[in-house]
């Protein structure tokens, strides 16, 4: 069964402009432009009945340029129906609008991608760190931050060190082999 | 008929005279009442509610008075992940309890960060607070949390801690 909203997606491509459109086992995903973002979430929601905002994922493709996705999942309560939009942010830009005047619970999400990322949003109400803590010099989803996490420390407030990954991550390898085989102590071994 | 002139004993007093020592005194009137100080961080803290309730029933050990003021408690029971952002707030109400005070890391997260080799997770609270016991286990069964608190009274037992202070004090006074 597909909940593609078809009249929606065709009502956004003839107002703004769609850089991409994908379908994939019944879910569209429109790639939009940054700048437009608050623009056509404001449209998604007050004209197409896009009421509720489900995410706001971000996404690190370290290597590829623009290296910083942003995915928004909307939602329809009234008619059943789902709606992905993606923005792609290169890393001179870093900033886009934000959407938290459309939908209010994007505030946290958006400080969400902000403290793990280091994305701003323009216009936030209260754009502060909010899973670290205020102060924290990293942002530890990028793909260049280790896994294990690196030294900082704020006298009184946090403290963080690396933590020991003993030759890990461990990686676990598709196939039929036993798990003693499929999982190596560590990667390359 | 002769009667036995009542004689100085009372089998009511008697009963109530004991001859130990005073350690011994004071480490068996601790260790029969350890107020937990209940830092419940993730699912560790549910397995330390199931082991207040009914069917574990930590009462029968002295320690059902889960105290949520630091002030009033004897032993920090730390139940789950702490995180970075939390370790401090943990260490500040362990700065706040009163001595005499014991610490229990329940569970592989409060023991050594457990699975979570990650930049957000203290790797164990002993960074941080000093543990007299740590209990195994992701999470620990009631069981295991209750060994634990009876080798905790085992080793208050083997405390001397008055012997001790005279012993400084002598110290002080000679030196």
């Amino acid at each position: 069964m597909s909940h593609s909203p078809k009249a929606a997606i065709s009502a956004l491509e003839s107002k703004f402009k769609v850089l991409e459109k994908k379908e994939f086992r019944g879910e569209t995903t429109l790639t939009v432009d940054p700048k437009a973002i608050a623009e056509i979430a404001s449209h998604a929601k007050t004209e197409l009945g896009f009421d509720m905002l489900l995410d706001i994922a971000g996404v690190d493709q370290f290597g590829v340029d623009p290296r910083f996705e942003l995915v928004y999942e909307l939602y329809s309560t009234t008619k059943g129906e789902w709606l992905r939009l993606k923005i792609q942010v290169s890393e001179d830009a870093m900033e886009v609008p934000t959407v938290s005047k459309v939908w209010p619970t994007a505030d946290w999400h958006e400080r969400e991608a902000y403290d793990m990322y280091g994305l701003r949003f323009a216009g936030h109400p209260d754009l502060r760190r909010i899973l670290m803590w205020e102060g924290y010099p990293f942002f530890p989803l990028r793909k260049d931050f280790p896994l294990g996490g690196k030294p900082s420390e704020m006298p009184d407030v946090a403290f963080s060190d690396a933590a020991p990954l003993q030759g890990g991550p461990f990686v676990t390898q598709p196939g039929q082999a036993t798990t003693k085989d499929r999982e190596p102590r560590a990667r390359g071994e | 008929m002769a009667q036995l002139a009542p004689v100085a004993y009372d089998s009511k007093i008697e009963g109530n005279i004991i001859f130990t020592r005073l350690d011994a005194a004071m480490n068996w009137m601790r260790k029969n009442s350890l107020w937990p100080m209940p830092m419940g961080l993730a699912c560790c803290a549910i397995e330390l509610m199931a082991s207040a309730s009914a069917r574990f029933d930590i009462a029968r050990f002295g320690s059902e008075v889960m105290r949520f003021s630091p002030r009033q408690s004897d032993v920090m029971i730390v139940a789950g992940t702490v995180t970075y952002k939390m370790a401090l707030a943990v260490k500040r109400i362990w700065d706040q309890m009163p001595e005499p005070k014991w610490c229990i890391a329940m569970g592989a997260c409060a023991s050594s960060g457990g699975m979570y080799r990650s930049y957000s997770v203290l790797q164990g609270i002993d960074h941080l607070v000093p543990v007299d016991i740590y209990i195994s286990g992701c999470p620990p069964r009631p069981e295991a949390l209750l060994e634990g608190l009876m080798r905790l009274q085992r080793k208050i037992e083997k405390e001397h801690s008055f012997l001790d202070q005279k012993r400084a004090l002598f110290d002080e006074v000679s030196a």
